[in-house]
């Protein structure tokens, strides 16, 4: 798809990942502009992650990763060296990850962990990394950030290890902050602190972020942009205003027809669901990756699918015109 | 109903066993220590613990027996060999030459197998099929075979003692290096370290290495209890340390012609052999458990 974003931090084009006879990413496409979130969607399995370790050159070996550019900052980093990526990885572009439980390393203390970064950055000495590591704490919402530097990560709650993460991925200042669904290990309560500090944390200082999540609750509130992603394809992308008030492609509506509203949704009516699962692509796909899930699919759906432009940012990858739900209504 | 009222007899009935398992263990763990670290200081302090020069001769006094049994002198508290060297300070001599074994020969072995078992453990594939072939060849070398072998050719000193147990006794550390590696691979904070810009060389030694010294830690008594047993088994056969020098098993190989006249000058090296390796033992056991305690966490 075309990004649309003037200026972007992070550019992906034609994004291809796959391994053995899966085709996990096929040609995923995104832009994320300075002190913008963009919010990755869709169900487990649908390239999201595999998306995101591609950009950070992470994923393990054996993968398949093309793409016509990964540009971040005006430089492809698919050019780049290992020692040149790693040199930007924790900088530059920094990770958070799903499980905090396991994210930090048990034999460190947290502000060991937390100022190596720093030095190994920075080339900082460890008193000005551990000076650091406790403005950031502080920042994240952590009382007493100097006794919480000397403790293990053992001695932390889930929520805490994850400001801990969040405190961490910031030591460098990065550019970009790709979070790996940050709070689906954590609870409600604490999910919903965890997303106001990331939204705070991203505005006040103008990061970039890359959010993946599966949670469209959490787009509404944070992201300026979504991707939709199904079977390794960016279905639908836009700003969050345009498809939110017009979903087009058949799965972004099936997602959004899962959240229970409230005032709208009453007791007792079954929520929406999208029978099936993700199905695994192989090599020499054509057609939509969606058809055999859709209640819409025609035989035209095993040719290949126009991109089609819904008005603005939004476009969608669909046979279905833009205005399909209102004829179908009619 | 009848059932919560077994379920609250067995309990009853297991909670005692279960309270007092945990402090014998800890008692037999406190021993084991005691007994490596009297070892360590005897070692380390053989000079100034000697009542005699362990190499000092003297043919007057052959095979004086200890203090409790009759014909025994003051002097000697654990009399004297079949050449009249006072028994007490080869003895101690011997903890200095079977420490040095067992410490040395867990250092280089470790070395070798820790290095060979990490980088197999963390990159997989080709480079652990060359790893497991190591493995799998050095388990196919026969031991004390091997050890005869060169020993025999190079001729005998302490330092090839040390050298060829070492370069033979890795492959329990590259097991379980190995095994270790893999589970401690896929953990997040490895992913996370890369992701903060970590370079494999320090992945390997700072993220993975202290995550898995503990069970390195038991593997190292295990090997250093084995090391000291084959250089006792190596010296027995004459092809270990050489004479003079006081190994245990050396004491127990030049007393093996007087043990039915003389049944102590087999016995008591026997018996410090026994009480170190079974201390060691204990401690490697004890070290697991508190450990194992501090992973579950």
């Amino acid at each position: 798809m075309r990004p649309l974003v003037p200026d972007p931090v992070l550019s992906v084009a034609n994004l291809r990942v796959s391994f053995g006879q899966t085709e996990a990413v096929r040609g995923m496409s995104l832009a994320v502009a300075r002190g913008e979130t963009h919010c990755m969607v869709g169900e487990s399995g649908c390239g999201k992650s595999v998306s995101a370790l591609s950009v950070m050159n992470l994923l393990p070996r054996g993968i398949n990763r093309t793409a016509d550019h990964i540009r971040f900052q005006g430089q492809d980093l698919l050019g780049m060296s290992e020692r040149q990526m790693a040199r930007l990885r924790g900088d530059k572009i920094a990770m958070i990850f799903q499980e905090p439980m396991t994210s930090l390393n048990p034999a460190y203390t947290i502000g060991s962990q937390m100022s190596e970064v720093f030095e190994r950055h920075r080339r900082a000495a460890r008193s000005q990394a551990m000076d650091r590591a406790a403005e950031l704490l502080a920042r994240v919402g952590i009382t007493a950030p100097g006794m919480r530097l000397g403790q293990y990560p053992h001695q932390l709650s889930g929520g805490l290890r994850q400001r801990v993460m969040i405190a961490m991925a910031l030591m460098c200042d990065p550019e970009l902050l790709i979070a790996d669904e940050p709070t689906t290990a954590l609870d409600v309560t604490v999910q919903a602190q965890i997303l106001r500090l990331l939204q705070k944390l991203q505005q006040e200082l103008g990061l970039a972020l890359l959010l993946i999540t599966h949670d469209l609750g959490v787009v509404a509130r944070m992201a300026q942009r979504l991707s939709v992603m199904y079977a390794g394809e960016v279905v639908e992308t836009g700003t969050v205003a345009e498809v939110f008030a017009a979903p087009t492609h058949p799965y972004t509506r099936g997602l959004l027809d899962c959240i229970p509203v409230p005032g709208k949704t009453q007791t007792g009516e079954p929520l929406g669901n999208i029978p099936g699962v993700v199905p695994r692509i192989p090599p020499g796909f054509v057609g939509c990756g969606f058809r055999d899930r859709c209640t819409l699919a025609t035989p035209e759906c095993a040719e290949s699918v126009p991109l089609r432009d819904a008005g603005g940012d939004h476009c969608y990858l669909c046979r279905l015109p833009p205005d399909w739900k209102r004829a179908t209504a009619a | 109903m009848s059932a919560v009222v077994i379920a609250q007899d067995v309990i009853k009935q297991q909670l005692p066993a279960r309270r007092r398992l945990p402090a014998f263990r800890h008692l037999a763990t406190l021993l084991g220590a005691l007994i490596v670290g009297a070892a360590l200081l005897v070692a380390i302090f053989a000079p100034y613990l000697t009542p005699h020069d362990p190499f000092a001769q003297d043919l007057n006094l052959r095979l004086i027996p200890p203090v409790w049994m009759d014909g025994s002198q003051p002097t000697h508290l654990l009399g004297t060999d079949q050449i009249g060297r006072d028994y007490l300070s080869r003895l101690i001599y011997g903890a200095r030459i079977s420490m040095l074994i067992g410490v040395l020969t867990v250092i280089t072995s470790g070395v070798i197998g820790i290095t060979l078992g990490v980088i197999g453990g963390f990159y997989g594939g080709r480079t652990d099929d060359v790893v497991m072939f190591l493995i799998t060849c050095r388990l196919s070398i026969p031991l004390i075979l091997v050890a005869l072998t060169v020993v025999a050719l190079v001729g005998s000193s302490l330092a090839v003692v040390i050298l060829t147990l070492g370069l033979l006794l890795w492959d329990r550390f590259a097991v379980v290096a190995r095994t270790t590696t893999m589970q401690v691979r896929n953990l997040d904070y490895i992913a996370a370290a890369q992701a903060a810009g970590a370079s494999r060389l320090h992945i390997l030694v700072r993220e993975v290495l202290p995550n898995i010294a503990n069970h390195l830690v038991v593997v190292a008594t295990l090997e250093m209890a084995l090391a000291i047993l084959l250089e006792a088994a190596l010296s027995f056969l004459g092809l270990g340390v050489p004479p003079p020098l006081p190994s245990w098993g050396l004491m127990i190989a030049e007393a093996k012609e007087y043990m039915f006249f003389s049944p102590w000058v087999i016995m008591t090296p026997g018996v410090v052999l026994f009480v170190l390796v079974l201390g060691i033992n204990l401690l490697g056991d004890g070290l697991r458990d508190l450990l194992g305690a501090d992973l579950r966490r």
